[in-house]
């Protein structure tokens, strides 16, 4: 166990380093000059000043001192003070936000971890209770339902399903609004009176005791939450379902099955446990995909996130905010499949052994 | 035809025999589309599909353009920017009517071109989109995956022919690669690429292979890795057949199949991603023929989409339709190739 986890972890520095090379990489496309907006606000228009910028950023440097650079960042030969460095927490200057990209990422964040964190529950509850619906009426007409269920949800295009549940419950009944919150409860979260302790409007809300803006936050939330949750539906309900198919195949469940047990002691002590476990692995996937699949949905519905930030700067070719927010969001991928692998070979002692 | 096998000494036993077309697809393909067509859903998958390709083949007919004009760029009626419900006369700049129209409408009606979808903001004629819009999803599905494809099974078939380091560094970059959410890395190298390659729909087709080569690695990898271990491989080696000749004889017409339907399964995820970044506005110019670039005309009613239903409804159902007739396809040759799950159903 401690032999598979330290082998594990060895991979980690390895990944993180390939992570950086590669969005430097991508770096590289762009000019020195659009480059600079890594370190300085804003970019001169005139050739000289150009010029002592790319040099006094050393952005004409050789390629590992600019990595470097731009890893830990360093100390500006004119001002003394140290910019850059991902490492800091500084990726540079959102020409589209109009402010660093770290202030950026850090303003928008907690409306995606609201959305985000609503979902993941319904998500992957959803999806293993269809899943095991569908391996135990294998055959039967309630498995040919979720099946069908879940090719749709499969096949459906988030854009195109958000787009037509707005178009059902928002432009035809009025019933769920886009956006994050209605005007006026805008003003009530920003008013002194009101305490933001998570800057999650739901649960802020919630503590203190304005159920008005609570009813206004969750009604901005149930599309995009339902969107989410239709497409992770599908892929984890696949999941269970054939992991459960392949369970309640094997001898052991025979065993139960003859020794006399009830149909539901089979399944919920024998075969859940061990039918389980691949999904442990998807629902780790499911809260990282969930964080970064809400550029579409969160575009779609106007929500103000982290995904739409990305997506405004992707499609004005801010390449600087779109990198770092993908860097964050491979830097969590990484990190979650770590703690999905450590903990899959903690419940699965199969895992341990190769 | 009938096989007698007495000559190496196993009892005699007659073979069924194999129809024309047995022997000419050869066994193993048989079975395959044998299977397909007997399966309602694959065979909808299917019909569906060719339904698609008709349409692709057909365009210049159901949807003609003037001549010496970009078929790929969406006809417009004047600039107006509220939408026009389906049925609407054309006004301006019309387009050529098509040969059949007089067959479907009443006379009086016949020399009268109309916006058989409605149109969009701008005046974008739906029609014209979702119908050359077919051969753009078709197009852009079938390059990235088989770009994709080729590229997953060359360094995949490479990395479990000369294991070791080589193994090590490609395994390891491809860990790399899908380190990022795939439609986050493609929006991203899509952004990158457009000042490189221009604006148009090639920057976003080049960020998607670049990041659809791993699964195909990954999978072929580890299926020539289990195939090698086989008897017949070690009979061959035994016999003294050379490594190049085992490889491609023995090992890849064995391990392959699964990478193949991967391929199949994945075109539809493929042009979903695809229509995703026009949608954002990333890759498809305005006007371009492409359903996700006609659906991000939808962002800008709304309040009012039960009332410009058809900007939404017509493309959207198009893609759902597309990519579901390929999901079902997919689906179903996985079942048929699937060999652990043969008996069960």
């Amino acid at each position: 166990m401690l032999n598979y986890i330290i082998r594990r972890l060895l991979m980690v520095p390895l990944l993180l380093f390939g992570v950086t090379v590669l969005i430097f990489a991508m770096l590289q496309a762009l000019s020195p000059v659009e480059r600079s907006a890594l370190y300085v606000r804003d970019i001169p228009k005139n050739d000289q000043a150009l010029q002592g910028i790319i040099k006094r950023y050393g952005l004409d440097q050789p390629i590992y001192v600019q990595y470097w650079r731009w890893l830990v960042g360093f100390k500006d030969p004119q001002s003394g003070e140290i910019r850059g460095g991902i490492l800091r927490g500084d990726f540079g200057y959102s020409r589209t936000a109009s402010q660093p990209v770290g202030d950026l990422l850090a303003r928008r964040f907690p409306a995606t971890l609201e959305m985000a964190l609503l979902a993941v529950l319904p998500v992957v509850a959803g999806g293993i209770f269809l899943g095991v619906i569908g391996a135990v009426y294998h055959n039967k007409p309630l498995d040919h339902i979720v099946r069908i269920f879940g090719i749709i949800g499969w096949s459906l295009p988030d854009f195109v399903f958000g787009l037509l549940l707005l178009m059902a419950f928002y432009a035809a009944t009025g019933w769920f609004p886009p956006g994050r919150i209605s005007d006026w409860a805008d003003q009530v979260i920003n008013s002194p009176v009101f305490h933001s302790y998570t800057k999650l409007n739901v649960l802020d809300a919630l503590l203190n005791l304005r159920f008005d803006v609570f009813w206004d936050a969750l009604r901005h939330l149930v599309l995009p939450v339902i969107t989410l949750a239709y497409l992770w539906w599908a892929l984890t309900l696949r999941v269970t379902r054939s992991s459960m198919l392949e369970t309640l195949r094997q001898d052991y469940i025979v065993t139960a099955r003859a020794k006399g047990l009830s149909e539901r002691v089979v399944i919920r002590k024998h075969a859940l446990p061990n039918g389980l476990m691949p999904v442990v692995t998807l629902s780790g996937n499911t809260v990282v995909g969930l964080l970064s699949g809400v550029v579409i949905v969160e575009t779609v519905f106007n929500y103000p996130g982290i995904g739409m930030a990305a997506a405004r700067a992707a499609v004005n070719l801010d390449v600087i905010t779109v990198l770092a927010f993908v860097l964050l969001n491979g830097l969590i991928l990484v990190l979650a499949n770590l703690v999905v692998d450590i903990l899959y070979a903690y419940i699965d002692p199969r895992v341990r052994l190769d | 035809m009938t096989v007698d096998e007495t000559i190496i000494g196993a009892p005699a036993r007659k073979y069924k025999e194999m129809g024309r077309i047995e022997r000419f697809l050869g066994h193993d393909t048989y079975r395959i589309l044998r299977n397909l067509l007997r399966n309602p859903i694959s065979v909808l998958g299917l019909v569906l599909l060719g339904l698609f390709v008709l349409i692709a083949l057909a365009a210049p007919v159901l949807a003609p353009v003037k001549e010496g004009q970009d078929p790929y760029r969406i006809p417009r009626d004047g600039y107006g920017a509220v939408p026009q419900p389906p049925g609407t006369v054309w006004k301006t700049r019309q387009p050529p009517i098509p040969f059949w129209w007089k067959y479907v409408m009443p006379a009086d009606k016949e020399n009268q071109w109309i916006h058989i979808m409605g149109t969009a903001s701008g005046q974008w004629d739906i029609w014209y989109g979702v119908i050359w819009g077919t051969r753009t999803a078709l197009q852009v599905g079938l390059l990235i995956t088989a770009v994709g494809a080729i590229a997953g099974i060359a360094l995949g078939a490479i990395s479990a022919y000369y294991g070791g380091v080589v193994d090590m560094v490609i395994m390891r970059i491809a860990d790399v690669f899908m380190a990022f959410p795939f439609t986050l890395a493609a929006m991203t190298l899509s952004a990158v690429l457009t000042p490189v390659l221009g604006k148009g729909i090639l920057a976003p087709m080049v960020a998607l292979m670049a990041f659809s080569w791993t699964g195909f690695a990954r999978l072929l990898r580890s299926d020539i890795l289990s195939v090698r271990e086989r008897e017949y491989v070690l009979a061959a080696r035994v016999t003294g057949v050379k490594d190049g000749r085992i490889l491609f004889r023995h090992v890849l017409p064995n391990a392959i199949f699964p990478t193949l339907v991967l391929g199949s399964m994945r075109i539809g995820s493929y042009v979903i991603t695809f229509a995703g970044l026009s949608f954002l506005g990333i890759g498809a110019e305005v006007g371009y023929a492409d359903w996700g670039q006609l659906l991000s005309f939808a962002r800008d009613w709304m309040t009012n989409l039960s009332t410009y239903w058809y900007i939404v409804v017509y493309p959207g159902v198009t893609l759902i339709l597309f990519v579901l007739a390929w999901n079902l396809v997919g689906d179903a040759l996985r079942d048929v190739l699937d060999p652990r799950l043969q008996g069960s159903r």
